[in-house]
């Protein structure tokens, strides 16, 4: 992304106004559909309905606990995907043998869709959290460590060599020289992967049934709430909001000392 | 690098794991995990034949669909928001909400809306699948280089042609980006929903394995699930390389100068 010249507070806060301007059209869009009859309220409620119905949501204990479940679940595969795609990364990058020789391998599993594997995890483990687990670490563990071994190959060899002559070892050049230059592009993966993982999470949830907004979601669409689905679905996107910001935020934190941050690669 | 040495690196590791599984399977009586020779046999009696033509080739019928409107609105609609200053404004925080919802809570809203049948499982995987393409290309438009833009207007190039010749093949990386990220959402989608809502496709079958305890049937099941993205992956390998060579290669010069 490249940063406009400094705008001057007019233009930008006019941006922000056409902004929040959009999303009153939207709901007032919404608002106006089922009212004029346009689609059926039974299946597409007003918007104030459902608004109202995501306030009602926001003070009941039962649905900060499918939050915290949905969360813990997002955070807990996103911890274990990213230290393990760490660890697994700095070993194969390290080597150009291992990188050569898992290269197709890691091609052909990379691509496996991760819900071919929810049948295999309501098999293994039901429908208990480590169900969305398996779904959630085998699907950000691939963004991380695809990023991560881009990152590596992008090492600058005379910097490598450099620290090699003045004596520094194995380690100390993973430490100095590697990670420095791979941390953008772990960075990177790792805001793909949080965004992954609340995917595989909620729908863990709602395919197999493991606790969490997902299952809710599925429950009140089957039970006919429609406005609680509607209101559900609202805080799903918001959740999503609400980590891509922080993802971000952490990105710019992170590499604050980076001189450019880079884009995704495109390979 | 010889040939020979290419071949070893290639197959190297993957024949030690199979070899690896076999080994290790052998005498195992374990009722989870099949034998490879089994899950051969499993995967082409299961996959070959009429259920190939009954729930494979509507599954991927589907899919195809999906990923081609996808695709074609979100560059449609991208070149359109994207160059226009007030309407980018107007949608961008709305797009970012939308880009936020995990696509497969769409799933049980786009049942209610549409009902259960085909337009529905296509509907679902365009609403997943668009947001890379729109957003990415919302964002190449905006970071078009402002110097070729300059020269282009100074030059009369306007209307059609600037897209043509000037904003698209400019947003084509970034849109390629996007349209990686929107494979593999839309064969996420694909699946979820014939696993949710479904009597027959790919999704179905698969979980209707699982629940009669089928196995190996499963297990091929799975493996199907991942050819289907190994080919997305290099179909998508190839177009990019196709579409974006001028790109890799000034990459290419840029980096050696």
């Amino acid at each position: 992304m490249r940063k406009q010249p400094s705008a001057a507070a007019g233009p930008r806060a006019k941006a922000l106004g056409l902004g929040i301007g959009g999303i009153i059209l939207f709901f007032l869009i919404w608002e106006a559909t089922p009212r004029l009859g346009l689609v059926s309220d039974r299946y597409l409620p007003p918007a104030s309905e459902v608004l109202v119905r995501l306030g009602q949501y926001l003070t009941e204990a039962a649905f900060w606990k499918d939050v915290a479940d949905t969360m813990t679940s997002w955070a807990l595969g996103l911890a274990i995907a990213t230290v393990a795609a760490i660890i697994v990364g700095l070993i194969i990058g390290s080597s150009r043998f291992l990188r050569r020789a898992t290269h197709t391998t890691i091609e052909f599993l990379r691509p496996i869709p991760s819900v071919a594997l929810i049948p295999l995890a309501v098999l293994i483990f039901g429908t208990s959290i480590e169900s969305t687990l398996l779904l959630v670490v085998y699907a950000s563990f691939w963004q991380v460590l695809l990023q991560l071994l881009y990152g590596i190959a992008d090492v600058d060899a005379v910097a490598n060599d450099t620290a090699k002559s003045y004596g520094l070892g194995r380690l100390a050049r993973v430490r100095y020289v590697i990670w420095p230059t791979a941390l953008p592009y772990l960075m990177t993966g790792l805001r793909l992967a949080a965004a992954v993982a609340l995917i595989l999470a909620i729908t863990a949830e709602l395919i197999i049934g493991t606790p969490g907004l997902g299952k809710q979601i599925a429950l009140t669409q089957s039970g006919g709430a429609i406005s609680s689905m509607y209101a559900l679905v609202l805080a799903t996107g918001m959740i999503g909001v609400l980590i891509n910001l922080a993802a971000r935020i952490l990105e710019k934190r992170v590499l604050s000392w980076h001189p450019s941050v880079r884009g995704e690669v495109v390979l | 690098m010889s040939p020979l040495k290419r071949v070893a690196y290639f197959f190297g590791l993957p024949i030690l794991l199979i070899v690896l599984w076999w080994a290790l399977s052998f005498g195992s009586t374990n009722f989870f995990v099949p034998k490879p020779i089994e899950l051969a046999q499993t995967l082409w009696t299961t996959w070959i034949g009429d259920r190939f033509v009954e729930d494979v080739l509507p599954s991927l019928g589907r899919l195809a669909v999906g990923l081609f409107f996808a695709i074609g609105l979100g560059i449609v609609l991208g070149l359109l928001i994207g160059s226009t200053r007030w309407l980018r404004n107007l949608l961008e925080p709305l797009l970012e909400f939308f880009r936020a919802i995990p696509p497969p809570v769409l799933v049980p809203l786009l049942m209610l809306l549409i009902g259960v049948n085909d337009s529905m499982k296509v509907a679902v995987i365009i609403s997943g699948s668009i947001w890379p393409v729109l957003l990415n290309t919302v964002e190449g438009v905006r970071a078009v280089d402002s110097v070729l833009n300059d020269s282009c207007r100074s030059f009369g190039i306007r209307g059609f042609a600037r897209i043509r010749y000037f904003v698209l093949p400019a947003v084509t990386p970034q849109i390629m980006a996007g349209v990686r990220q929107s494979l593999s959402i839309g064969l996420i989608l694909m699946v979820i929903s014939e696993m949710f809502a479904s009597s027959s496709g790919l999704g179905f079958t698969i979980v209707q394995f699982q629940r009669n305890f089928a196995i190996p049937e499963m297990w091929s099941g799975i493996v199907v699930l991942g050819l289907i993205g190994l080919g997305l992956a290099i179909i998508f390998q190839f177009v990019e390389r196709r579409v974006l060579h001028w790109y890799h290669g000034l990459k290419e010069i840029t980096h050696d100068s």
